[in-house]
């Protein structure tokens, strides 16, 4: 299966190498140094390159490519996730996945991948398991320790025990064309779970509302037989955080949409000065603020510069990616922010055909736009009495309007 | 030497940082301060000192320094010798690193690896399971050749372990080893083999890789590990049941008819009543039906769809390319959802994912219709990403959707991507010759496009224009003027080729602009690209044989350039063309047929999807992505035209589908434990709401009953066992009847007299047991479940005794868990020798590890009811209490017999608290008591169990047994039989031992009876009714061996009973615990002599 692992950076250079079958060179990674040199931009580098006696998967994330060897026929799939899952299980040890983290942790990282893996076969890849094999480095540790410390402790007792879930919800997809109806909208949610639970815990979860929820994906402590029937997840959860569900609500149950955009971006022919308006305002949120709203608009080439001037927040333009960013913040709703002002544009160039896309990022917090809500959630199995909490936040997934 | 310290000098360089910040924390930091002059030479010597010094943080550092510079592709090979000392270090800390510079560098430095191998043998026999599985692990990675009969050794070894991590680490090795010298190969494929058998849910999936690798055509294999895999899989670890699906997914091609013919008609019928999932109705319904569906090839449809819901792209993916391979079309429509659900993950899940979904959505539009908007393509997804929505889109068009989808393509159209915008004008070149609808929409669409200011749009919309043009031969004619006056600016030479071909095609319907064009091009031939060139030579020509009168000269310009060309497929192609069209003398007859040739009606090329070719492989391969085979690739097989003989899968007798390694021991001995068998935990700790998938109701039920009860699990166990005996009689019988079948099966080599005799009693299965009174195969399942049950809850119960038993390890740690792989060993009276072909080929296994000592517990053969009396009831005031041996190995303790209890209160009031008071118990002797019991209903009765040490002798445990009120004195005298355990061994052991238990070790005895008594059968049932000993098989007709242990001290007892002449027989035992011995020979001696 997986023979070595390759891990390199944006500028090219390979800053680790692990090999769980005899050594392969390093020089192997030539091949996809060509792929990336052809594909112009990271993104675009094909994740699976045949070379004339291995194969190259790789996974391209926080800005590390990480560059599997295999030999022989295996289904892709199955190596690119175990990658993504290295990177979930670095982003665990060390809080963040970077190029000088994981340096200054490499015998840690070559300790997990050690585990991780067995002849090129997964072995131990939940980061629970591994983190009782390898300690995560000194200062999380002290932090893990004194909560396991605590736990240890106190084994059957009533004290720290508690169980959050977190509930996301991803309106992942808008597409709003220039007519202002919406193209697509989905939701796409998680129900992440932060348990610390002595015992043996057996927890259920029912919901007020499941049938909204149209396709889902467990966690595999989930009991399936049980949510087939009852529609409610049982489960013994393991330590520490994990994700319980991944759910999909159908797209019959359409989505109220909580922002709404408007904008006026016009470039004229034969004119240097093209105009530039964006406002955003709620919509449908329930009574609740929209937070961290983030504005991203790819401009077409012919922009040269922007002057802008917003009503709140920052904004900047590079004028060499033709990226435009504008952090606004919150919204308030008896004053919309806005932004407004020119384009210069390339002199004598034509008028550019497409009109820029926007993206929007943002969060409100205490609603899940799908409309889910967690029933309750039960203990059994242990006497003590748990801990409960919810939190439910809407964020916006690949949101964009097309102009 | 000199590279070496070249490299050392890069590193320094390169590695500053790190290595400051390392060495910042170590305690005898040499530090930054000689950096400047830092040579690497001195900073090897530096480690090495490190290496070498006694203190284990100062190690500790060096090796964290070593593993840094390996994990920079640094050569630190020259250490060697200084890092491999520590190999027996035992900061375990230390070695981890250590053992992770070995795997590196031992297949450079052979010969000093050896140096460390016999630390790994020794921690191969470490109590700690972690330990083991670790010393294995890096034993196998070793790359040494010269070790492969060792590590072929441990990986047999291990495979026999109890830790079920242990022997996944096992199936790794397997595969290690495999690579290293496949000359292994047969010796491998019988542990392998082995280990399918196994059914902890960890090793499963390993196995399963291991078979894949090593010997994926011995398809044999599965066969009887079918069903098994099929229900374990949705508790194996996710990679796992990746690798075990698509093994069973080439298994079902091969095994099962194809579900696919009849289907299209019944379509809708099917589909309601699978998806009802009624057993009951399914097999009338299939009667009906002329193809039926094998209940195995259903089981495996229905047992992996609940992973379509995994977290793991991988195991969705698996189980759709399951679905798509071998479920009735019908079946199929469940996976789109779960693919749509991947599409939403990372760019590279979505890559493959949507790689595959373009291959399915040409054979199969109508599976991802409803999802049409999921691929639609957002501004930010990679080139790659959209090119492949495009793709699918594409394949999805039909006539009710194209007007939407059109709309889209619009927008793509005018994307800042130009590379995405030259493919959307291809996908809408192929939409327009796949929908004739829209066919004119298109092309005026393009024509649009064509006044697009970018040139690869443009160049592309030619290219698709000219294609399209030439599948509609209708009058086009102001199309091509356009297409002509784009010649002026287009540049990109494909275009500009497209335009003159669709020129000179048409030349006969602008016959004032084709001259023209040539003209123009004539003048700029010589600077045009080479494809440009050929086409304008292809216009000359077509333009002279239509219309020579105005471009006879021009022609004959061009011909003339293109002869002097540099290119010499342009100079052959001006020879050919000039014989062909100019009339001369020596022009032979072809010249009168040019025109036809050079004007013929071409056909319309078919624009296709690129993905059209890819479904001969499998989806979700390697090779699928890459369109190309890859190494190893397996191939799908077709269907068979018959189904092959379903029923070699029937010899797996009852799948258990849980493991019953109890959580709470794995906490024990290790809290990392826990994890690795997280699904068992899982069953164990919540058979209140137990639903595991295989287990049937009745099943599950049981089994909460046996749990639920408090504590008192191991009575109620108990209880079952006593159940199993005489409820499942006709059971017993069955497993018996299997047992002989499934011997006939394994080539044991113990034999063939044994081999004879397997065969005679399986062919004639139905006769011997005259008790059985269906012999059908097909068994019923509930029945089997239900039989299945009870046999666990005592085997499980053995299992915990084995576990405690681990201590003497040299002894057990093989060889144990062998009940493990023995399926059919539950307390059975048969007449043939009771061990199972899988223990035999594991004791064969054995036999080549010289030290390793034969015994292993084997669970009893046959399991007598008679009770004895404890307590009778007038003595004891209405309370009666009775006790039996059960002859399984005690719970609480490993020396300790277990005696089980019933109590019968026979009184019309309660009786409380009953418990066992005061003891009184020679010396040595031990005794676990039973938790007090708090009330007895009148009438009621009640089974517990207690453990009692008796120190091999048959000495009297005298206790008290007392209610509320009263106190009872009570004894309880073992016979000598309940003093033993069973143990399995093959003929040649038994020799061995007996060879080395001779002279004061040996009693004998001559016994005179009628000849009917020495029969096999008749022999058999009277030893183990008297004593609880294991049958060895025996080559010899007139040679009965039987073998045990005592329990307390483990000594072997082995005793051989020898038919004379005549009526007589010597009965001989040999053994340590010569009292005991001699005991055992005067209670068999009467027993076999009386009629």
């Amino acid at each position: 299966m997986i023979h070595s692992l390759f891990l390199i950076n944006s500028s090219g250079d390979i800053f680790l190498e692990k090999h769980w079958k005899s050594v392969v060179s390093r020089s192997v990674c030539d091949y996809f140094f060509e792929a990336q040199e052809r594909a112009t931009e990271a993104e675009n580098v094909p994740p699976v390159i045949p070379t004339p006696h291995h194969y190259l998967l790789s996974v391209y994330r926080h800005k590390i490519f990480f560059v599997a060897v295999i030999q022989t026929e295996v289904p892709p799939l199955f190596v690119i996730e175990f990658l993504h899952r290295v990177v979930d299980t670095f982003q665990d040890y060390f809080g963040v996945c970077s190029e000088p983290v994981i340096k200054d942790n490499v015998v840690v990282v070559y300790e997990v991948l050690e585990e991780m893996l067995d002849n090129g076969f997964p072995l131990a890849t939940e980061s629970n398991i591994l983190k009782e094999l390898i300690k995560p480095p000194t200062i999380l540790r002290t932090v893990v320790n004194t909560i396991t410390g605590m736990e240890k402790g106190e084994t059957h007792r009533e004290l720290p025990s508690w169980v959050k879930a977190l509930n996301n919800l991803l309106p992942a997809f808008c597409l709003i064309p220039i007519s202002g109806s919406t193209i697509t909208a989905e939701i796409q949610g998680v129900i992440d779970a932060c348990v610390k639970l002595t015992g043996m815990p057996d927890l259920t979860l029912s919901f007020m509302n499941p049938r909204l929820l149209d396709d889902v994906s467990f966690h595999p402590c989930v009991r399936f037989k049980r949510w087939e029937s009852e529609r409610i997840l049982s489960f013994i959860p393991p330590d520490g955080n994990f994700r319980l569900l991944s759910y999909h609500v159908s797209a019959q149950n359409l989505v109220a949409i909580p922002v709404y955009v408007k904008h006026n971006i016009s470039f004229r022919d034969s004119s240097s000065l093209g105009r530039f308006e964006i406002t955003v305002g709620p919509k449908q949120t329930m009574g609740k603020t929209i937070e961290g709203v983030i504005v991203t608009s790819q401009m077409p080439k012919g922009v040269l510069n922007m002057s802008l001037t917003p009503s709140q927040g920052t904004h900047t333009f590079d004028p060499v990616t033709k990226m435009l960013s504008w952090d606004v913040g919150k919204i308030n709703p008896q004053k919309l922010p806005s932004l407004k002002g020119t384009m210069s544009l390339q002199a004598g160039a034509s008028k550019p055909d497409e009109n820029p896309t926007i993206n929007l990022q943002f969060k409100i917090q205490q609603l899940a736009i799908s409309g889910l809500k967690v029933n309750r959630l039960d203990m059994y199995g242990e006497k003590y009495k748990p801990f409960k909490g919810i939190k439910y936040m809407t964020k916006a997934g690949k949101f964009q309007v097309r102009t | 030497m000199s590279s070496n310290s070249f490299a050392y000098n890069e590193q320094s360089g390169g590695g500053e940082a790190t290595e400051l910040g390392q060495e910042a924390t170590s305690t005898i930091s040499p530090s930054g301060a000689f950096g400047l002059f830092s040579s690497d030479l001195k900073k090897n010597e530096d480690l090495k000192q490190m290496l070498e010094s006694t203190k284990d943080s100062a190690k500790l550092d060096a090796m964290k320094r070593i593993v840094g510079m390996i994990a920079k592709g640094k050569n630190a090979s020259e250490l060697f010798p200084a890092v491999v000392k520590n190999v027996a270090s035992k900061n375990i800390e230390i070695k981890k690193l250590v053992y992770v510079y070995l795997v590196r560098y031992a297949e450079e430095q052979q010969d000093l690896a050896l140096l460390s191998i016999s630390t790994f043998q020794r921690a191969l026999k470490d109590p700690n399971q972690l330990i083991r599985a670790s010393a294995l692990r890096v034993l196998s990675s070793i790359r040494v050749p010269i070790i492969v009969p060792i590590m072929m050794l441990a990986i047999k070894e291990a495979s026999a372990d109890l830790s079920p991590y242990v022997r996944k680490n096992a199936a790794h090795a397997i595969q290690k080893l495999y690579s290293l010298d496949p000359e292994q190969k047969e010796m491998l494929i019988e542990v392998i083999e082995k280990l399918l058998k196994d059914k902890s849910t960890l090793v499963a999936g390993s196995v399963v890789m291991a078979f894949e690798e090593v010997c994926p055509d011995r398809i044999d294999l599965i066969h009887k590990n079918y069903r098994k895999l099929c229900n374990l899989l949705v508790d194996v670890e996710e990679w796992g049941q990746v690798v075990i699906i698509h093994m069973l997914t080439r298994y079902a091609r091969t095994q099962f008819v194809s579900p696919w013919k009849e289907d299209d008609g019944l379509e809708d019928n099917e589909k309601n009543f699978y998806e009802s999932d009624d057993e009951q109705k399914e097999k009338t319904d299939q009667r009906k039906k002329p193809y039926t569906m094998d209940p195995d090839h259903r089981l495996l449809i229905r047992n992996t769809k609940p992973l379509l819901q995994s977290r793991n792209a991988a195991v969705v993916m698996a189980v759709a390319q399951l679905y798509w391979h071998i479920s009735p079309k019908s079946e199929v429509g469940i996976i789109s959802k779960s693919l749509v659900r991947l599409l939403r993950s990372n760019r590279e899940v979505q890559y493959i994912v949507l790689q595959n979904i373009a291959t399915m959505s040409i054979q199969r539009k109508g599976m991802f219709e409803p999802y049409l908007k999921s691929f639609y393509v957002r501004s930010t997804d990679p080139t790659m990403i959209k090119t492949l929505k495009l793709e699918i889109l594409t394949n999805l068009a039909n006539e009710a959707n194209i007007s939407t989808l059109l709309r889209e393509f619009q927008t793509y159209v005018k994307s800042q991507d130009k590379q995405f915008a030259a493919a959307t004008i291809q996908t809408i070149g192929r939409c327009a010759t796949n929908i004739s609808e829209v066919t004119d929409t298109c092309l005026n669409g393009l024509v649009c496009l064509l006044s697009n200011r970018d040139e690869i749009v443009v160049a592309e919309s030619v290219v698709v224009i000219k294609k399209l043009l030439q599948m509609q031969p209708a009058q086009h004619g102001e199309i091509i003027k356009h297409m002509a006056k784009l010649l002026d600016s287009i540049t990109v030479p494909v275009a500009r080729a497209s335009i003159l071909w669709l020129i000179g095609e048409n030349c006969e319907r602008v016959p004032k602009i084709a001259p023209d064009v040539l003209r123009k091009m004539a003048k700029s031939f010589t600077s045009e690209d080479d494809l440009v060139k050929l086409q304008i030579l292809n216009l000359g020509a077509k333009l002279y044989l239509t219309n020579s009168r105005q471009t006879k000269l021009l022609t004959q310009y061009i011909l003339n350039l293109g002869k002097y060309d540099q290119n010499y497929d342009i100079r052959d192609r001006t020879r050919f063309i000039r014989q062909l069209i100019v009339p001369n003398e020596k022009s032979g007859a072809l010249s009168k047929y040019a025109k036809k040739i050079f004007l013929a009606q071409k056909p319309a090329p078919l624009l296709e999807s690129p993905f059209k070719d890819r479904d001969h492989f499998q989806l979700g391969t390697l090779s699928h992505t890459l369109n190309t085979k890859a190494t190893g690739y397996l191939e799908l097989s077709n269907w068979p035209e018959v189904a092959p003989d379903p029923s070699v899968r029937n010899v797996e007798v009852i799948e258990l589908a849980k493991e019953w390694t109890p959580a709470g021991k794995a906490k024990k001995e290790n809290p990392a434990k826990k994890f690795y068998s997280e699904s068992e935990e899982e069953e164990d700790s919540s058979d209140s709401s137990s639903d595991s998938e295989s287990e049937s109701g009745s099943a599950s039920g049981e089994q909460d009953e046996g749990d639920s009860s408090d504590d008192s699990s191991e009575e109620s166990s108990s209880e079952h066992g006593s159940d199993s005996e005489s409820a499942s009689e006709v059971g017993d019988k069955r497993t018996a009847k299997r047992n002989s079948k499934s011997k006939g099966k394994s080539d044991s080599e113990d034999g063939e007299k044994e081999n004879e005799k397997s065969k005679t009693s399986d062919s004639s299965s139905a006769d011997s047991s005259s008790e059985e009174e269906s012999s059908s195969d097909s068994e019923s399942e509930s029945e089997s479940e239900s039989e299945s049950e009870s046999r666990k809850v005592t085997k499980e119960k053995e299992k915990k005794k084995t576990k405690q038993d681990r201590n003497p390890l040299t002894k057990d740690v093989s060889l144990l868990d062998l009940d493990d792989f023995n399926p059919v060993s539950t307390p059975v009276a048969l007449p043939t020798p009771a061990l199972s072909p899988s223990l035999i080929a594991d004791l064969e296994g054995l036999n080549l590890s010289t030290s390793s000592s034969v015994i292993s517990v084997n669970t009893p053969v046959f399991v007598p009811v008679k009770t004895h009396v404890l307590l009778h009831r007038m003595s004891g005031r209405g309370l009666a209490a009775h006790y039996f041996f059960p002859r399984q190995p005690c719970i609480f303790g490993d020396k300790m017999v277990s005696v089980q209890i019933t109590l019968n209160n026979t009184t019309d009031r309660k009786i409380e608290n009953i418990h066992i008071g005061g003891k009184k118990l020679p010396m040595g002797m031990q005794m676990h008591v039973f938790n007090p019991i708090e009330s007895l209903e009148p009438e009621g009765s009640i089974t517990v169990s207690m453990g009692i040490d008796f120190c091999d002798s048959t000495q009297t445990a005298s206790f008290q047994l007392c209610t509320k009120d009263d106190c009872f004195n009570v004894n309880i005298q073992p016979p000598v039989g309940e003093l033993l355990l069973p143990v399995a061994m093959s003929e040649k052991d038994f020799k061995k031992e007996q060879g080395m238990l001779t002279g004061m070790n040996e009693t004998s005895t001559v016994i005179i009876a009628a000849p009917q008594n020495f029969t096999p059968s008749v022999i058999l049932q009277k030893v183990v009714n008297v004593a609880n000993v294991g049958v060895v098989p025996s080559g010899q007709d007139n040679i009965h061996r039987f073998a045990a242990k005592t329990v307390h001290s483990g000594s072997l007892m082995l005793v051989t009973v020898e038919l004379k002449e005549g009526s007589t027989a010597q009965l001989i035992i040999n053994t340590e615990r010569t009292v005991i011995g001699s005991v055992l020979l005067r209670e068999l001696k009467p027993v076999l002599s009386q009629g």
